[in-house]
């Protein structure tokens, strides 16, 4: 398969009153064409920042990326000029942001901005971009009628809609998600997450869809990957995640899930936090946490194996199980 | 067991330019002391909108809230600010709920100094700032931070400890933990379900989270467009269902499993709009089971097995 996209050892920083926060760390990562990548992780793994990264919309300051490439359809995106960036974020890249109205506008009604959007990518008069807009809207479930509303009249989740239909409008190659459907319930979440199945399966759009939600994973990726602390600790197809889950704090992941079919009393985090980011560990950044702990990953970074073909995981002790089996 | 909470007829519209929304249409409902009320339904059905008119922060158009017994729908301003110390709420969006340019200090103490806590004595509200910062597993050292540098499980953590900061004895969350992965959202969900123990504190829990919702309430409430459609024990809800949206709610669940995927009722037609709505059911023009009859008359809200309330034509 072609690769539409590929970071090499991005790494970027927040850099703030002394401090240096280390939000991504040499993280590695393809995506091939009409491919849906499932981006899991630890609140402030690094999820948003990876694509901001990506979208060249890191606030500088106090971001910086220090290094890397990200090649998406053969140039380095991180060389563009800001001009060059405007157009492929425009017409080729299209992101859904975490808080609604980061790209909402508070002054204008929800309609027009739908249709700005689409006026923006083809040719159309005002007319015909209000009449599609209307449809979007329809499509993500708000009553045409709403059309002339504005932002703070809507709900958290239709907010979240309407960003959803402007990002979905601009047909992009490459679509970054960022928890698109954390403020919706879970019907309309199906109908939207259908709508975009659809648009990967017409037009080849390839997706990473970034959530917390590993139902979500289950039912639109076609591979996974796991940060933590600015680095993918584990990656692999969706079944390989799921079925063969080998690094301990994916598996910590899959057991915090309260489970529909069983009723227990307390749930079962993985106790603790991620650490600090402006003072990572010497070592394995989940040591502090982590059940399997060994001293050498007290002291040393592990590296990335591949434990079975496209399955990697960044973890000593995984290695180690299979030598005893 | 006693009653803390009890709702009737709540009504809330809203003025907008095509006419009157109907974010919440007649809802009613009590809760008893130290429980959870789990409240779910499409986005825009009026959650929000439920909580924030119970604990005043809108007014209602019709309907009583009752508190202890006691009728606050239209309590004066200043029995307001007391009525308010029992009743607090954990937003939806951390990051808008919290000033930016305040540190997790002040945010955690500002309640207590608008409502002259421990009798205006800052050392002993800090102190007690320190306190609820070590309950909610907030360390100390972060009482100078400012919240843009916290990730999102400290600054949930910053919501929840500003929510204890008047020791309230009723809580409206909404959505504490959407914005959380799965593990710290159960550290959360398990603070929080030790508070209720500890405190016996009284929740209604707003969430999207079907799975969440079952552990963490007594009885669940399924709203759609305003209205109330189905009530029931939490367990209950998910063995045996009544209502068409709540059968196509829970179909829709997604599974954390490959290829797990169920049948799912997928809706369609029209969305009915909450602005001057038809009469009949809010949901007739999108129900798969609809009859004549459930696009003339509203379904009343009916208790078809102990404990198990549903407004639906069908039944
Ligand atoms: N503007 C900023 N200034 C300083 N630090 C920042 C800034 N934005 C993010 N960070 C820090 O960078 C780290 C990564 O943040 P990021 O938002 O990418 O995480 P995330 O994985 O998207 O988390 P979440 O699941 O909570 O959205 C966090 O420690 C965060 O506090
Ligand atoms: N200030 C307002 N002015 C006009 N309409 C409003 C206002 N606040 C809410 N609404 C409308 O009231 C209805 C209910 O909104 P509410 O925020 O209560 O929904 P919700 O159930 O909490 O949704 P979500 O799950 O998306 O948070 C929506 O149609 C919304 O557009
Ligand atoms: S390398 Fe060590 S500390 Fe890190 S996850 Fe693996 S076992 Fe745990
Ligand atoms: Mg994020
Ligand atoms: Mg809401």
């Amino acid at each position: 398969m072609e690769n539409i996209l590929e970071i090499k050892d991005l790494t970027i920083q927040y850099r703030a009153d002394n401090r240096i926060v280390e939000a991504v760390n040499q993280l590695n990562l393809t995506l091939g064409k009409g491919e849906s990548l499932g981006l899991v992780g630890e609140t402030g793994a690094g999820k948003t920042t990876t694509a901001l990264g990506i979208m060249g919309l890191i606030p500088d300051p106090p971001g910086i990326v220090t290094g890397g490439e990200i090649i998406f359809e053969g140039e380095d995106l991180l060389k563009q000029n800001k001009k060059r960036m405007r157009s492929i974020r425009g017409k080729k890249i299209s992101m859904i942001f975490q808080d609604p109205m980061t790209s909402l506008n508070p002054v204008m009604t929800v309609g027009s901005q739908i249709a700005e959007s689409i006026r923006i990518h083809e040719r159309c008069s005002k007319a015909e971009a209000a009449t599609k807009a209307t449809e979007m809207l329809e499509l993500v479930g708000i009553p045409g009628e709403r059309y002339g509303e504005y932002p703070h009249q809507f709900s958290g989740g239709m907010k979240q809609r309407v960003v959803i239909a402007i990002a979905l409008s601009c047909n992009p190659e490459l679509l970054l998600a960022d928890e698109p459907t954390t403020a919706l319930d879970v019907t309309i979440q199906a109908q939207v997450l259908d709508l975009i199945v659809k648009l990967k399966k017409e037009k080849q759009t390839s997706m990473i869809l970034i959530t917390h939600d590993l139902g979500i994973v289950a039912e639109v990726c076609d591979k996974v990957a796991i940060m933590y602390a600015g680095e993918i600790v584990e990656y692999g197809s969706l079944e390989q995640i799921y079925n063969h889950t080998c690094h301990p704090y994916t598996k910590g992941l899959f057991g915090s899930i309260p489970d529909l079919d069983s009723h227990v009393k307390r749930l079962s985090p993985i106790p603790g936090l991620m650490p600090d980011p402006a003072d990572l560990p010497a070592g394995c950044s989940f040591c502090p946490r982590c059940t399997c702990a060994c001293e050498r990953c007290e002291s040393e970074n592990p590296q990335m194996i591949e434990v079975e073909t496209g399955h990697f995981v960044k973890c000593f002790q995984i290695g180690k199980e299979e030598e005893h089996v | 067991m006693s009653e803390l909470l009890r709702v009737e007829g709540l009504k809330k519209y809203f003025k907008t330019p095509k006419g009157q929304l109907h974010a919440v249409d007649g809802v009613s409902f009590s809760i008893e002391k130290g429980k959870t009320l789990g409240v779910v339904g499409e986005s825009g059905c009026g959650k929000s909108t439920l909580g924030r008119c119970i604990i005043h922060l809108l007014d209602t158009t019709d309907g009583k809230i009752f508190f202890e017994g006691k009728d606050i729908t239209n309590i004066r301003k200043e029995d307001l600010k007391e009525s308010r110390k029992d009743m607090q709420m954990i937003f939806q969006d951390p990051f808008s709920s919290i000033n930016p340019r305040m540190t997790v200090k002040s945010i955690i103490m500002e309640p207590m100094v608008i409502h002259n806590m421990y009798g205006g004595d800052k050392a002993k509200q800090e102190e007690k700032v320190l306190e609820i910062m070590d309950t909610v597993g907030l360390a100390r050292r972060l009482a100078d931070s400012y919240p843009h540098e916290l990730d999102g499980g400290r600054r949930q953590r910053i919501g929840i400890a500003r929510a204890l900061a008047l020791e309230p004895k009723f809580i409206v969350c909404d959505e504490p933990v959407s914005a959380l992965d799965v593990s710290i959202q159960a550290q959360i969900l398990n603070l929080m379900q030790d508070l209720q123990e500890e405190r016996g504190l009284t929740y209604i829990f707003i969430t999207h989270d079907m799975s969440v919702v079952k552990h963490i309430s007594d009885d669940i409430c399924v709203m759609y467009l305003g209205t109330l459609v189905e009530k029931c024990p939490a367990d209950k809800l998910f063995e045996k269902q009544f209502h068409p949206y709540t059968e196509a709610l829970l179909s829709a669940i997604p599974v954390a499993k490959v290829g797990a995927r169920r049948e799912r009722i997928l809706l369609k037609g029209e969305i009915t709009s909450p602005i001057n709505p038809e009469p009949g059911c809010r949901f007739a023009p999108r129900c798969l089971r609809a009859k004549p009859e459930c696009f003339r008359k509203q379904p009343e809200l009916k208790e078809l097995e102990p404990e198990h309330f549903v407004a639906c034509h069908l039944y």
